[in-house]
């Protein structure tokens, strides 16, 4: 592995022990606010000690996940400085955007949302519970727009004095669609994460057949809201995928393995993968598949009938649907980068006349420029196997959820859901399966749009500070202990506090 | 309003906002001053649960404007934010790996199932109470002294040097500016205790203790302050870099008003709050240390001057101008920067609504409590 390889690996390895804790902490605090508001409404003492509990696991979460996020601020400069240079104007807008207007939110509340309870008044905690679920939701949003800009660049110019990008317009960058419809589906993850991950611990109390009324209570909240967020994370999935084949059509045919394009084109329901299949060639994509037919063409382009490009199409170009083939890309590509250094080379003669020319034709060619660094058109191919993969498993799970909820739902109301053990035991079995779902999704995102930091602009080989392999090796392993370790930590806190249930109004027995 | 600047005035704008927010950073350095003192100051289990508890509740914003610091130098400053985190890769990741476990402690040091004991999470405490503030002191050291960076035509960077930034810990000046802010976080600690805690032991040892340190603080930042005043810096003259003998005293005196003033109100309001050691002491140290570390990072970059020197090749030193975000960005972010006020406003009313000094009872009676 050289040192792009670790200098990836190590965003990965902080993101993904990031994203672990995020959603839970999206969902969960919108879950807490729902309750407490229930209790001051009510004036149930028996919905302060259910808010009170949900807190609790909310704090063990949230501060673990504020520690893995701290890097990911840092990670942009410390790993990836040419591309803090190349796109800072734009990128690091939306990030500071969010340590103003959302972290301090979440940060100062969050200590009235924990050690309030006796110091505020009644209306002051529940606006504090409120405004650290609204904070942290805003914290998402910001970093989403930074995330969907990446995918899909907008509403900025390309500097060739100071050689980097510069914004041209922030209401672009900030309502780009491609942002919202991210934003909206990782919320929209995140709350059924949460909801899966509260109707579990709740299933795990009426296995066990303890705190019963608290645990029938929760579920409802829980999958009330996770029901509805389903239906959410549903729509924002389909408009995540219709923007994803309009802006990221490689992506597209990467999370469906499909090498020939065709018009009425299926979704895959589940298939195998043939690992030997190649660009080009004519084995079979599945050993074995089940589509459901035209759902990719109306997902992608919501039209039954369109034309949806795979992957020998984007590499070899198809003429008769436009689609131009990677090679010419990146002769264009090249032919930017070309008149980008006739243009300063002229610069510097003081040529103006030459320059000018320079310019006029680096312009003609500079959305392909990222593709001039590109040495074969094998290279603008995104990890196959694991991007179908990561994108089945979160659809498969996002369906099995909306089935979850519904049958808890169905079973709280007709009174049946303490005795049928068995959606007891798959509920509480399921609880990993929201993280798995989101990560999976991540995966989908980062993966599926390589080699791009920055979609067809910048590849990611591109991007990397100019460490030294060893350098990002220590950092690596660093990163992989502490986490783990602290992760490990977590678990076992978090299961602890689950174990001595909400009838904890008085300290002691959940300490050391 | 911010439309109609001039860029340099812009750039001036931001790089003040900027070394505000590391005045307030260095402020909340006050929550490491105390963790670092929590093991010497409390004689007993309650004492010591009741310190945690009382810095527990105030991490999160000196965490956050961490955050919010890195945030502002890529938004504004993107080449200094990748020439220095890019390159000065070690002495960063230390820091940052010392706030990493410090977010986590205090929440799980007295949990049931928290795997490996208190004594592991107060000792991460104790490594972030004495590394960040020190750390911290260091960085704003290279401010003066320089980095071992060259930046290319294409405005990308190199560090020159393998240890990545730890070669500045082989500096006596940054030693000393590491030291001094490691004192101040200690003071403000102190006076924080003094300020929140009603409890005669404590408070009667802190006291004590407050009285001492002091004396080594003042000294510390005496000899740091003469030192900057003494050794040469950069200067930008028709667009090359040239050196300036006592380059730092005479931005003093160049800017009476933005620099000269808030250091010498700084410097007074510290001495004043650290010397009285009483319960208000706090709030006047803190807004001196504010005053104080401001004018500091200000008299860097004020008026287009080398803020970060390079050592290895002069030329490549960095100023606003050449560092800084767009003129569109920095406008866009002039407006979001008006929103700094209603954030302070909103720490302030929290702040006051939860600052009824905290007693062993209430802590034994809490469930949340740490």
């Amino acid at each position: 592995m050289d040192l792009i390889d670790w200098s990836r690996a190590q965003f990965a390895l902080t993101a993904i022990y990031h994203f672990l804790f995020v959603p839970l902490t999206l969902g969960l605090s919108f879950l807490v606010a729902i309750m407490e508001t229930i209790y001051v409404k009510t004036g149930d003492e028996k919905w302060l000690s259910t808010t009170k509990f949900w807190v609790k696991l909310f704090g063990i979460n949230f501060v673990i996940g504020v520690a893995t996020g701290l890097i990911m601020e840092f990670e942009f400069g410390t790993n990836w400085a040419a591309y803090s240079w190349i796109v800072g104007d734009i990128f690091g807008a939306p990030l500071a955007i969010e340590g103003i207007f959302a972290f301090f939110l979440e940060s100062t509340f969050f200590v009235v949302l924990f050690f309030g309870w006796n110091r505020v008044s009644k209306g002051f905690h529940l606006t504090s519970a409120w405004l650290v679920a609204i904070g942290t939701n805003l914290s998402a949003l910001w970093i989403l727009v930074a995330n969907g800009w990446m995918q899909h660049p907008v509403g900025m110019n390309f500097n060739p004095d100071s050689m980097r990008y510069e914004m041209g317009n922030f209401w672009d960058v900030l309502f780009s669609p491609v942002a919202v419809a991210k934003f909206l589906h990782t919320i929209g993850g995140g709350y059924v994460t949460a909801a899966v991950f509260v109707v579990g611990v709740s299933a795990w109390f009426l296995i066990r057949g303890r705190e019963t009324q608290f645990a029938r209570r929760s579920i409802i909240v829980a999958s009330s809201f996770g029901l509805f967020a389903s239906l959410f994370l549903l729509l924002s999935g389909d408009e995540s995928a219709h923007q994803v084949a309009q802006k990221q059509p490689m992506k597209l045919a990467a999370m469906e393995g499909l090498y020939s394009g065709e018009g009425r084109a299926g979704i895959v329901a589940f298939g195998i993968l043939n690992p030997d299949k190649k660009v080009g060639d004519d084995l079979p994509e599945f050993y074995g598949d089940i589509q459901i037919p035209y759902a990719l063409s109306l997902l992608g382009y919501h039209d039954i009938n369109a034309f949806v490009p795979g992957i020998n199409d984007l590499i070899s170009g198809n003429e008769k649907f436009g689609i131009m083939s990677a090679d010419e890309k990146i002769e264009r590509g090249h032919a930017a980068l070309g008149d980008l250094d006739a243009y300063h080379v002229a610069k510097k003669a003081g040529d103006t006349v030459s320059a000018d020319m320079s310019l006029k034709a680096f312009d003609a060619n500079q959305s392909y420029m990222g593709y001039g660094h590109v040495t074969d058109a094998l290279q603008t191919i995104p990890p196959i196997a694991l991007t179908f993969y990561s994108f089945h498993v979160m659809v498969a799970l996002g369906s099995f959820f909306i089935v979850l909820f519904m049958v808890l739902l169905y079973l709280s109301m007709t009174n049946e859901l303490i005795n049928t053990r068995w959606a007891l035991w798959i509920t509480f079995m399921s609880i990993p399966l929201g993280f798995v779902a989101c990560e999976a999704g991540w995966i989908v995102a980062e993966v599926g749009r390589q080699p791009w930091v920055i979609q067809d602009l910048l590849p990611t080989m591109k991007g990397a500070s100019a460490l030294s392999t060893t350098t990002v090796k220590i950092t690596f392993w660093a990163f992989a202990i502490l986490f783990t370790t602290l992760l490990i930590a977590e678990i076992k806190i978090m299961m602890s506090a689950i174990a001595n249930g909400p009838h904890i109004a008085q300290k002691g027995d959940d300490h050391v | 309003m911010f439309e109609t600047w001039e860029l340099l005035w812009l750039q001036n704008y931001w790089w003040g906002i900027v070394s505000l927010l590391g005045g307030f950073l260095a402020m909340m350095l006050f929550v490491q001053g105390g963790q670092a003192l929590i093991p010497a100051i409390a004689k007993n289990d309650a004492e010591k649960t009741l310190l945690y508890n009382v810095f527990g509740r105030k991490w999160e914003l000196g965490f956050t404007t961490l955050v919010l610091f890195g945030g502002a130098i890529f938004a504004a400053f993107p080449l200094f934010y990748a020439v220095s985190f890019g390159g000065a890769y070690f002495a960063w990741m230390i820091l940052l790996f010392s706030f990493i476990i410090q977010a986590v402690s205090y929440e799980y040091r007295t949990k049931k199932g928290n795997v490996y004991g208190s004594r592991l999470y107060e000792t991460f405490l104790s490594i972030n109470g004495y590394l960040a503030p020190f750390l911290i002191g260091v960085i704003i050291s290279t401010l003066f002294s320089g980095g071992a960076f060259i930046v290319n035509d294409e405005n990308l960077s190199h560090w020159m040097i393998a240890t990545r930034g730890l070669e500045a810990l082989s500096v006596p000046f940054n030693l000393l500016g590491g030291l001094s802010v490691m004192m101040l976080s200690r003071i403000l600690g102190m006076l924080y205790i003094l300020n929140s805690v009603e409890e005669d032991k404590i408070t009667r040892y802190t006291v004590k203790k407050l009285r001492i340190e002091m004396l080594i603080t003042v000294t510390f930042l005496a000899s740091y302050a003469t030192w900057i005043f003494i050794i040469p810096g950069l200067t930008v003259e028709n667009n090359r870099v040239l050196i300036e003998m006592n380059r730092y005293f005479h931005t003093f005196v160049a800017y009476p008003v933005s620099v000269l003033a808030p250091f010498i109100i700084g410097l007074g309001l510290f001495l004043l709050g650290g010397l009285r050691a009483k319960k208000s002491g706090f709030w006047c140290a803190a807004a001196g240390t504010v005053f104080m570390v401001f004018a500091l990072l200000f008299s860097t970059g004020v008026g287009g001057a080398p803020f970060y020197p390079s050592y290895i090749d002069i030329q490549s030193s960095l100023t606003t101008a050449n560092s800084s975000g767009s003129r569109y960005t920095l406008t866009v972010m002039g407006y979001v920067s008006l929103f700094v006020p209603v954030v302070l406003g909103y720490i302030v009313v929290v702040w006051k609504a939860m600052a009824r000094p905290l007693t062993h009872d209430e802590i034994k009676n809490d469930p949340f409590s740490y």
